[in-house]
């Protein structure tokens, strides 16, 4: 069963189109990363998904539409926007109360267990923690959520490296576990690269690409030419080409690796080379 | 909330014995005037602090006055009379704490959240837009009156033990001290003082929630500038003061309404006859107030629903 199905979700602020018509079908059991230049519209979008905007266009998640059913679909989604919207003057013990509290699916065990693990003292409010801790908080509160969809709207934003190292880390090991779904956007795309099953590209609005991870590494393909086979290389009509260190880094999509690997090195590319090359060449697209 | 309810509400406890897919019961609007009272600690902190100063004066009333005031209540009957009027000065001030308290509080409640950005954090939660304003409402009109009543009871007690120590170590009888002051009257002429205000100040908490609401910044502002540019525009254009005398009314007017102190019914304020809440609850100001608290709470809810985050 889908769990987000979109159908020419549309948004605008005034002559600011966010969301430009998109078609999106996410299947339960997913972790799907949006990625995208910033304005791109990926906020626009989970805040669509979370109900927490007006919008165009059809859009069902969990059998429900976001903005009219908001409070029933609230129970089923789980939502980290990002490290700065836990309260400042909220307590460690205040917060799992809080959220055991008003929660039908949240297990307090859990939570606690998680944050055994850290070193964030309970009797301790939020603004007296590091950023690292209050994302930590704010991961052991959500994870210890029986939700069906969590969406992460760049959860790591600001965190140092271990912080989102271990942020993912502890994400796919203790949460997922394969029946709920995962929706993150974030910069750091290098980071998700091996978490995730489906990727999408959105820029203006649009979705650029979509595809899923397997699709994604057999689909693209980096080759480091050799600089006498560049000319060679080009015939085979490369979809962005870069120079490192003064050698020419071709990027193709849908090519015949064997004929390749004749001209140089040939790797699987990573999330951020693909990005670049496909928001290249929507510019170039754009201003032709 | 004591230890018990807690295991009670102990998720792990309920794992246990439910199998794992029953959802749990939750008590979101309990959660939800408790998380006020955590943010918002003047709610009670303001009642007691302005009790405790109370008792600091009589204490310091009495060391620079030895011998005055125990013998003040001790025989002379006029100025035992006068001690219970010090009493009534405290409550007085307490009362008007508890409102300012109340109208800051309601000021800040929906923009605060708003401002630090909390509330992509609250709506992330199964809390329904309803239940949080609600319980917000909840606070200055059930809360801020109890925890009041709690801190003058409080207070008063503590004024009357130390004086009667005063009195005991002097050696003077404490019997009329105790006969003048008639603690239980006065809480219950206290506690009817606090309900009739709470209910007639209600359109006033909620203009100020709504405002909270809907104004970007400097809620305030929006609350007071439009009702005072109506005063002065009335003043300039017609010469009168209607809505002043509104508004004046409306701060003030619970005093003449809930308790008989106009002729011909004038009775003593200090007796229980002075309290009249069949002629509070027949004033109609007090029912169209509270219907226009209704609407500016609902629409306060429908505001806090539709508003996207920015």
């Amino acid at each position: 069963m889908a769990c987000i199905e979109a159908r020419g979700l549309r948004k605008s602020y005034g002559t600011t189109v966010a969301l430009d018509g998109i078609d999106l079908s996410v299947e339960e059991g997913r972790i799907l990363g949006l990625v995208g230049p910033n304005g791109a519209g990926k906020t626009t979008a989970l805040n669509a998904i979370l109900g927490l905007i007006r919008y165009e266009g059809a859009l069902n998640v969990l059998g429900h539409e976001p903005w009219r059913e908001r409070d029933r679909l609230v129970r089923d989604v789980s939502f980290i926007a990002d490290v700065a919207v836990l309260p400042r003057w909220l307590r460690v013990s205040q917060a799992v109360d809080y959220v055991a509290g008003v929660h039908p699916r949240f297990d307090r065990a859990k939570a606690e267990a998680f944050l055994a693990r850290t070193d964030i003292d309970r009797t301790r409010k939020v603004r007296e923690l590091s950023k690292g801790m209050v994302a930590q908080l704010h991961l052991a509160l959500v994870m210890a959520i029986d939700a069906r969809l969590l969406v992460l709207d760049e959860p790591t934003l600001g965190l140092d490296i271990l912080y989102r190292k271990q942020f993912y880390d502890t994400l796919l090991n203790d949460y997922f576990d394969g029946s709920r779904t995962i929706v993150v956007t974030t910069h750091q795309v290098e980071e998700i690269q091996d978490v995730l099953t489906d990727l999408i590209f959105i820029d203006r609005g649009r979705i650029v690409l979509e595809c899923g991870m397997d699709e994604f590494e057999s689909r693209y393909v980096e080759v480091m030419v050799r600089p006498e086979h560049v000319t060679a290389a080009r015939g085979y009509g490369p979809l962005h080409e870069r120079q490192v260190l003064g050698r020419s880094i071709l990027l193709f999509d849908r090519a015949d690796r064997r004929p390749l690997a004749a001209l140089g090195d040939v790797r699987t590319p990573s999330i951020a080379d693909v990005f670049v090359a496909v928001m290249d060449g929507q510019d170039a697209g754009a201003a032709r | 909330m004591s230890p018990e309810s807690a295991a009670v509400l102990d998720p792990a406890a309920d794992a246990r014995t439910a199998a794992p897919a029953a959802p749990r019961r939750t008590r979101p609007f309990y959660w939800s005037v408790r998380r006020e009272l955590w943010e918002n600690r003047s709610i009670y902190l303001a009642p007691l602090g302005v009790g405790a100063f109370a008792v600091v004066g009589l204490v310091i009333h009495a060391l620079t006055m030895p011998g005055h005031m125990p013998g003040m209540l001790g025989n002379d009957p006029a100025a035992a009379g006068s001690a219970s009027v010090s009493y009534r000065v405290a409550a007085l001030l307490m009362l008007a704490t508890s409102f300012v308290v109340g109208a800051f509080y309601c000021l800040e409640a929906l923009s605060g959240e708003r401002r630090d950005r909390s509330v992509l954090f609250w709506k992330s939660l199964p809390v329904s837009d309803r239940t949080t304003v609600l319980a917000k409402a909840f606070v200055p009109l059930v809360v801020l009156p109890v925890v009041t009543f709690a801190a003058l009871v409080a207070m008063q007690l503590t004024m009357l033990l130390l004086s009667a120590l005063a009195l005991l170590v002097q050696g003077v009888e404490i019997a009329p001290l105790w006969r003048e002051l008639r603690l239980f009257r006065m809480w219950t002429m206290l506690l009817y003082a606090l309900a009739a205000t709470a209910l007639w100040h209600a359109p006033i908490y909620a203009f100020l929630l709504l405002m909270s609401g809907w104004a970007r910044r400097t809620a305030a502002l929006w609350a007071v500038l439009p009702l005072l540019a109506l005063v002065a525009l009335e003043k300039l254009t017609m010469d009168t003061t209607r809505v002043l005398a509104a508004v004046s009314y409306r701060l003030f007017g619970w005093y003449g309404e809930a308790f008989a102190l106009r002729r011909p019914e004038r009775v003593p304020f200090s007796s229980l006859a002075s309290l009249a809440p069949g002629r509070f609850l027949g004033t109609p100001e007090l029912w169209i107030g509270l219907a226009l608290a209704a609407v500016f709470i609902a629409a306060a809810v429908r505001l806090r629903r539709l508003r996207e985050p920015s």
